[in-house]
């Protein structure tokens, strides 16, 4: 038996199609009531690891247990205790929305309130709509909501805000949020960088099927991207030489009155600061840019495009 | 144990009946075209003043229902091969359901949809065909519906080796409508050469039309024991081979 405050225990996960190795000894952890998120590049190796771990794929090697449950072989009974969003489903052409939610809440013995889960989603006056009719984003609420509608212990979610406009994306990290609060664990992957750093509490970064490292968005940022800028734009020539002095610049750039001055650790835009006031460097604008995990992808995973 | 497997086919079933077309190539042919057939018949039968030859008044029943059968055996393949497809499938499979309740629940639907069909045939066909009064009815539509489990066997082996949805319809009707010609309906078994006889008796369909006929003549169930006991062989092994190869995506 694991821990109770693992969820999610993955060691040495591989699986292959045929020759193409899709991942490749993934081994990593997600705490209860935390919100972790999986990020990669296209044909990383995201979906088939959820899919691994959510017992739909058998995996090749390595070991998995999901709620102290082995989902190759006890899927029915993991089934009743977690929610599934897939990147790629649908549903029969001619169900109908209603219909949808009551049979996924007659399989399980504790649903929610089917329509209060389809109000909050903005779903409230398509019950009887097929599903052929929706949208892509009201299929893709459809989804999510077929994923909570257990109440689920843990929820995976799989590109939950793929095609969803600015209102239901918000509306959704809300819920989500709220799912954490009541102790429930979140399992996601994501292409919005955006979304994993307002969203997640910890992430792994995947490539090539590997694992490429796993933190809080803000451990990863300081690891990987520990330089911040400093962007002034300042009428004195001599600015840019008094930038260099300070120990802690790595670079100054810049053409013309505006720079962009680089550098490293807690204190860099202090030093700025200081270095601006004791020289009576006169600055218009001043602004700082801190890296995102935007940044902390692209380096890890280059700026390559995946085929 | 099969949890879910009553909703599920029932609310497969009213998703079917929501496509019109489906209903109108499942339902609505068979029964139209025996209606048609059987009036023909019934109105050169007066003319002629005479009994129905055994070619007409047995086997025209026999392969209306076997064409029954046959078309939801399709329309299975076809909606398995659609549901892979579209990750319907998959869908369904992430959830508390077992792997076989879904299957079961389509095997249900079809055997609902083949039991319409065949009451709306024996209905209809009172007025202008004339059934015996020795028939028993009961006796065939058990027979028919046993021998589209069968079928229906054949149907998820064959689904489970179809690679696209597009193909899945023809390919069902390439596998099962030249086993009608070898059944024994069109041309009597020992009329075949011994190589084409060989093969005969090697596939279901000429089990299904020898249980058929002796069931709508008046045979008792003991006297086809060997059909059935053929049929259910060869019902257990395509569920195993097809359990063995089916594909979920
Ligand atoms: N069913 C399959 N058959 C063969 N190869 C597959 C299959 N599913 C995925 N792959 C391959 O496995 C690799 C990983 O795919 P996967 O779907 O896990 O990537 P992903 O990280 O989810 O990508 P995306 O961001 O595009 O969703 C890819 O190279 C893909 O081509
Ligand atoms: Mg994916």
């Amino acid at each position: 038996m694991m821990p109770s405050q693992t969820a999610v225990h993955v060691h040495g996960l591989r699986k292959a199609y045929g020759r193409t190795v899709a991942v490749d000894d993934v081994s990593f952890d997600v705490q209860s009531a935390e919100i972790f998120g999986l990020i990669g590049p296209n044909g990383a190796g995201k979906t088939t690891t959820m899919e691994c771990v959510e017992g739909l794929r058998a995996a090749d090697g390595g070991t998995i247990s999901v709620l102290g449950l082995d989902p190759a072989r006890e899927g029915s009974l993991l089934q009743q205790r977690i929610g599934v969003q897939l990147q790629e489903a649908q549903l029969q052409k001619r169900i109908t929305v209603g219909e949808a939610v009551g049979f996924w809440a007659s399989l399980h013995r504790h649903p929610v309130d089917g329509h209060r889960l389809l109000e909050q989603l903005g779903l409230g006056d398509k019950r009887n709509a097929w599903f052929m009719t929706l949208s892509g984003g009201q299929k893709q609420r459809l989804f999510i909501a077929l994923a909570l509608i257990n109440d689920p212990e843990l929820v995976f979610l799989d590109e939950l805000t793929t095609g969803l406009d600015p209102q239901a994306r918000l509306a959704i990290w809300g819920l989500i949020r709220g799912i954490r609060e009541r102790g429930k664990t979140v399992f996601l992957t994501t292409h919005l960088m955006e979304e994993a750093e307002r969203l997640c509490d910890r992430v792994a970064i995947i490539d090539h099927g590997r694992l490429v490292d796993v933190g809080s968005p803000s451990a990863l940022v300081s690891r990987h991207c520990p330089e911040r800028t400093v962007v002034v734009t300042a009428a004195d020539p001599g600015a840019a030489d008094r930038f260099r002095t300070l120990p802690r610049v790595t670079a100054v750039v810049g053409d013309g009155p505006q720079l962009s001055i680089r550098g490293l650790g807690d204190d860099f835009v202090t030093d700025v600061v200081r270095c601006l006031a004791a020289h009576q460097i006169h600055v218009t604008d001043f602004r700082t840019v801190s890296p995102t995990l935007e940044d902390v992808f692209l380096k890890l995973t280059g700026h390559g495009i995946r085929n | 144990m099969l949890r879910g497997l009553w909703r599920l086919t029932w609310l497969e079933i009213k998703i079917f009946v929501r496509e019109p077309l489906g209903l109108v190539t499942t339902v609505g042919v068979p029964v139209l075209t025996f209606l048609v057939v059987g009036r023909a018949v019934a109105g050169q039968m007066q003319r002629a003043g005479s009994r129905l030859p055994a070619a007409v008044s047995v086997d025209l029943p026999v392969l209306g229902a076997v064409l029954i059968a046959l078309s939801g055996v399709l329309s299975l393949v076809a909606i398995i091969a659609i549901y892979r497809e579209g990750g319907i499938l998959k869908r369904l499979r992430a959830t508390p359901l077992r792997p076989q309740t879904i299957l079961i629940a389509h095997v249900l639907v079809k055997l609902a949809i083949t039991a319409t069909t065949l009451g709306l045939m024996i209905l209809a066909g009172r007025r202008v065909y004339p059934v015996g009064p020795a028939v028993p009815l009961a006796s065939f539509a058990a027979a028919v519906l046993f021998s589209t489990v069968v079928i229906l066997s054949l149907g998820f082996l064959i689904a489970s080796v179809v690679p696209t949805a597009r193909f899945a319809q023809p390919a069902g009707a390439v596998v099962l409508y030249p086993m009608l010609g070898l059944s024994g309906l069109f041309l009597p078994l020992d009329a075949l050469p011994p190589l084409l006889h060989g093969l005969a008796r090697l596939l279901p369909l000429t089990y299904v039309v020898s249980l058929l006929r002796g069931i709508w003549r008046g045979d008792g169930w003991p006297a086809h024991g060997g059909d059935v006991a053929v049929l259910v062989v060869m019902c257990v092994l395509c569920t195993a081979a097809s359990a063995r190869v089916f594909r979920w995506e």
